[in-house]
């Protein structure tokens, strides 16, 4: 292993760097806490609030399997048979994260909820409701299980055939293959990709509320909109990264210590895909009910709405398209930067792991498993103390962001970094390439595929956001996002169809990327 | 794990942190002075944070820009994410004035100490139960709590005298409400203050057991009223004049005044001025502004709000003339009173 040799100095410092920012919102949460320690504990440990940890461990536990439930066949089917138009099924499958969650909530109650578009169209007089745990988890699971799709695509693709081949020239049936040979190889990416998902799902907010299921993120909200308290609120965040701390550690347990990188020599053969036969019909019939509900329904909402506000008039095409250009420019800085940081990250937890690293790692994810407010008022706190002439800029803004997503870049960055043998850095440096040489040469090229990765899912998330952007952004800056909640504020969902198509145009062009990711050998 | 080296890099890692944590927060603990030098804004004008959407007050802030030559950069966001930011940045606020849309988060801040008083003349523009009795805050506008029915499955005869009474048989999993809506908190708390815990408790409760569904707020109210979701449900006035205004008369949700007790309540959207603010006289210019004729003809003609300023007729569709409507007292949006509001909803199932 090269554990055995130290980290360079510059990789470590690189990783502090990052850590340390990436920790800023639990530092903050930290500050508040013990400021008040006796009135933080007291929230804390109510029992309201443990029952309501409770109500979304329940939430986060459905969606993640459900998610997994959804990914691993289409990802099966996508990458390793003969599914008819299989690379178009694999981008309209990932298509469904563009969709922010709280606008796939109201356009799920508008479409499916009580005397909605369904109901009208089937002429009932009651569909069941899709309001409380069974609205919340269809939209977390619609909107998220291609966070276990994408990396799972990009795992299939590069498993080593060989083993299956020899599998089943020992007399193994097909099935028995997948279950003994090909599953146990997935356990990492689909624990990779779960911890993303339930991230998400525990950090959630407008799913949640709109569908009316009071989770942990509707109490931090009840703490600022209705008592005013700041102790309150960041002491719940504080159970949230505790929350997260035990999500990361059941994570790595399910990963394990296996070793995931091929050892064989020669270059990886495609694998040769299996006839499904009969079995296409069921399949193809699998892949159209996801797009449909995930995908098609809500689009076909928003397409309707949009035409009956284009035909009022009301729409400024220079305004959305500067809206646009506002969006792009913060996703796309937040996307290079984070990938960037994330490779540091990414490289010393996987390279040369140390409790320092692991611990950096682990709590650069509170970023992602804090809701946007908490994360916000986090660099509220800090910039207006220490650098106040970046408050409220393009580049804090873009701070924010790239702390707020980092988990999405490091976990695909460390996936193809564990994939990748030791042994082949270890030979260059054998060879007398210094440590930087061999990290600018080597490391970074290979790992190229997942730092693309993850700064496309930065670029996506980035896209959609809107607690952050409100409060950080420079004043008068609006981006897509912004201007859906401007008009959906006060109901104006004709209004919000433009930006938010628009907003979904966009963040397809990394969407269609990331799928293509899993069908080009890497 | 343990080899000879992982001890250095351990500690060279957490030198690391520790210098990037100084370089990032260290010197800034100190630079808590005044506001002023980088967060003066680079234009001419004063800095709003707005809970209001544009569409609310666009006009009124362009006929200040227009008059007084002078811009107004505005931050659009939640109210209560507003108060909170304004109590983070606390002296270093860029922000001049807040324009706050629901009254706690305004209490709020001002009991944090970060609202400067406002001048005499701009407290005498509006009747005394319509300020804050400290002069910290000043509202501009009011919201009526009412029910809003479908009129198309109710009649208005049919409704109750008052918000009580719609925990009757009839009612049963026919009504809307928001308990985690600030607006619907206020309701409650001065529901308190009139009758006690205990009667607020029992209704509460009522509501619960007769199937009232919560939603997250008005419009969402509003909207499943008019969807046919539910048949009634208790909402601010306006957002129904709002919804006739875009989709015509046609539109099938009314609002009814329930003229009992505390059946319709007056909540102030309100603004103040920061106490870090440089810009204090323009500040004042552009409260005065808000507070002038044409400023609150526009907020009562375009959203239907009721205009607080002496003297300035409430749009000729407000039948129910502003007298007739209470408000809540003051102290009712004393902090604590509405944690108190919020325990007991919560002990009651409501939220």
């Amino acid at each position: 292993m090269l554990g055995a040799r130290p980290a360079p100095v510059w990789l470590l410092a690189a990783g502090a760097i990052v850590g340390a920012a990436a920790v800023l919102p639990a530092a903050y949460l930290a500050v508040v806490v013990f400021g008040d320690l006796s009135a933080a504990l007291e929230t804390a440990f109510s029992s309201r609030a443990m029952e309501t940890l409770l109500r979304t461990a329940m939430l986060t536990a459905a969606v993640v399997v459900t998610s997994v439930a959804i990914a691993l066949p289409i990802g099966w089917l996508t990458v390793r048979t003969d599914l008819p138009g299989r690379r178009l099924w694999a981008v309209l499958c990932t298509l469904p994260l563009v969709i922010p969650s709280y606008v796939g909530a109201y356009l799920l109650v508008a479409a499916l909820g009580p005397n909605g578009m369904l109901q009208e169209a089937l002429g009932v007089h009651r569909l069941p409701s899709i309001y409380g745990f069974t609205g919340a988890w269809l939209v977390l699971t619609l909107f998220t299980y291609p966070l276990v799709l994408i990396p799972l695509r990009a795992t299939l693709r590069r498993i080593d055939p060989q083993l299956e081949d020899a599998a089943r020239a020992m007399g193994r049936g097909p099935l028995e293959v997948v279950r003994t040979v090909v599953l146990p190889q997935l356990w990492p990416v689909l624990a990779a990709g779960s911890l993303l998902v339930a991230l998400f799902t525990i950090s959630d907010f407008g799913a949640v509320s709109i569908l009316r299921y009071r989770s942990f993120t509707s109490e931090i909200y009840i703490a600022y909109q209705s008592s005013f308290d700041r102790v309150a609120a960041a002491a719940l965040g504080a159970v949230l990264v505790v929350a997260m701390l035990v999500l990361l550690f059941v994570s790595s347990r399910v990963r394990g210590s296996r070793r995931v990188h091929r050892l064989g020599p020669g270059t990886l053969r495609p694998a040769r895909p299996y006839r499904l036969g009969r079995w296409r019909w069921p399949a193809l019939a699998f892949c159209s009910l996801v797009v449909l509900v995930a995908f098609l329904l809500p689009v076909g909402v928003l397409i309707y709405w949009a035409s009956k506000g284009i035909s009022t008039g009301s729409t400024s095409w220079n305004t959305i398209a500067a809206l646009g250009g506002n969006s792009l420019l913060i996703a796309a800085w937040a996307a290079a930067i984070g990938a960037i940081a994330a490779l540091a990250v990414a490289a010393l937890a996987v390279r040369y792991p140390s409790p320092v690293a692991r611990l950096v790692e682990r709590l650069s994810h509170a970023g992602y498993a804090l809701p946007g407010i908490l994360v916000a008022l986090g660099l509220v706190f800090f910039a207006t103390r220490a650098v106040p002439a970046l408050y409220q800029t393009i580049a804090l803004l873009v701070f924010a962001m790239t702390i707020h997503y980092l988990p999405l870049a490091i976990g695909p960055t460390a996936s193809s970094l564990v994939q990748l043998s030791p042994r082949i850095e270890e030979a260059a440096r054998g060879m007398g390439r210094g440590p930087a040489e061999v990290f600018r040469t080597i490391t970074i090229p290979l790992a190229r595929g997942g730092m693309m990765a993850g700064a496309a899912l930065v670029f996506l998330h980035a896209m959609k956001e809107l607690t952050v952007t409100l409060i950080l952004s420079p004043i008068g800056f609006k981006t897509l996002a912004t201007d859906i909640w401007t008009q959906t504020t006060y109901g104006f969902y004709e209004a919000s169809a433009i930006p938010a198509l628009v907003l979904l145009a966009v963040a397809a062009v990394p969407v269609y990327l990331l799928s293509e990711q899993g069908a080009a050998p890497p | 794990m343990s080899h000879p080296l992982s001890q250095r890099k351990r500690l060279l890692a957490a030198l690391a942190v520790f210098a990037a944590l100084v370089l990032l927060a260290g010197c800034g603990f100190s630079t808590e002075d005044s506001g002023g030098g980088s967060n003066e804004p680079d234009v001419e004008g004063i800095t709003l944070y707005s809970g209001r959407i544009p569409a609310a007050i666009g006009p009124a802030v362009d006929s200040y820009e227009a008059k007084a030559d002078r811009d107004v950069q505005v931050r659009f966001a939640e109210t209560a994410d507003l108060a909170a930011t304004l109590v983070e940045e606390g002296d270093a606020s860029p922000a001049d004035v807040f324009f706050a849309q629901e009254p706690g988060a305004i209490a709020a801040v001002a009991e944090a100490g970060l609202l400067t008083e406002l001048p005499r003349d701009i407290l005498d523009r509006v009747p005394a139960r319509y300020r804050d009795p400290e002069g910290r805050w000043v509202g501009v506008t009011g919201r009526a709590r009412v029910i809003a029915y479908n009129r198309d499955v109710v009649a208005e005869s049919e409704l109750p005298p008052s918000p009580f009474g719609l925990t009757a048989p009839k009612w049963k999993d026919r009504v809307g409400w928001s308990p985690a809506s600030s607006s619907m908190q206020e309701y409650v708390t001065a529901l308190r203050a009139r009758y006690g815990d205990d009667r607020t408790k029992q209704w509460l409760e009522e509501m619960v057991d007769n199937g009232a569904v919560s939603f997250p707020d008005n419009v969402t109210i509003r909207d499943a009223i008019a969807k046919g979701e539910i048949d009634v449900g208790l909402i601010n006035h306006y957002y129904v004049a709002q919804a006739i205004g875009e989709e015509g008369p046609d539109y099938p949700v009314a609002v009814y005044f329930p003229p009992g007790g505390l059946g319709s309540l007056m909540l102030l959207t309100s603004v103040g001025v920061l106490e870090s603010s440089d810009r204090k006289p323009e500040a004042f210019a552009f409260v005065r502004s808000l507070l002038s004729d044409r400023s609150q003809a526009f907020f009562t003609s375009s959203s239907k709000e009721y205009p607080l300023a002496k003297g300035v007729e409430p749009d000729p569709s407000l039948s129910v003339p502003v007298n007739k409507i209470p408000v809540s007292d003051s102290s009712l949006v004393d902090l604590k009173e509405i944690q108190g509001t919020i325990e007991l909803m919560q002990e009651s199932g409501a939220l």
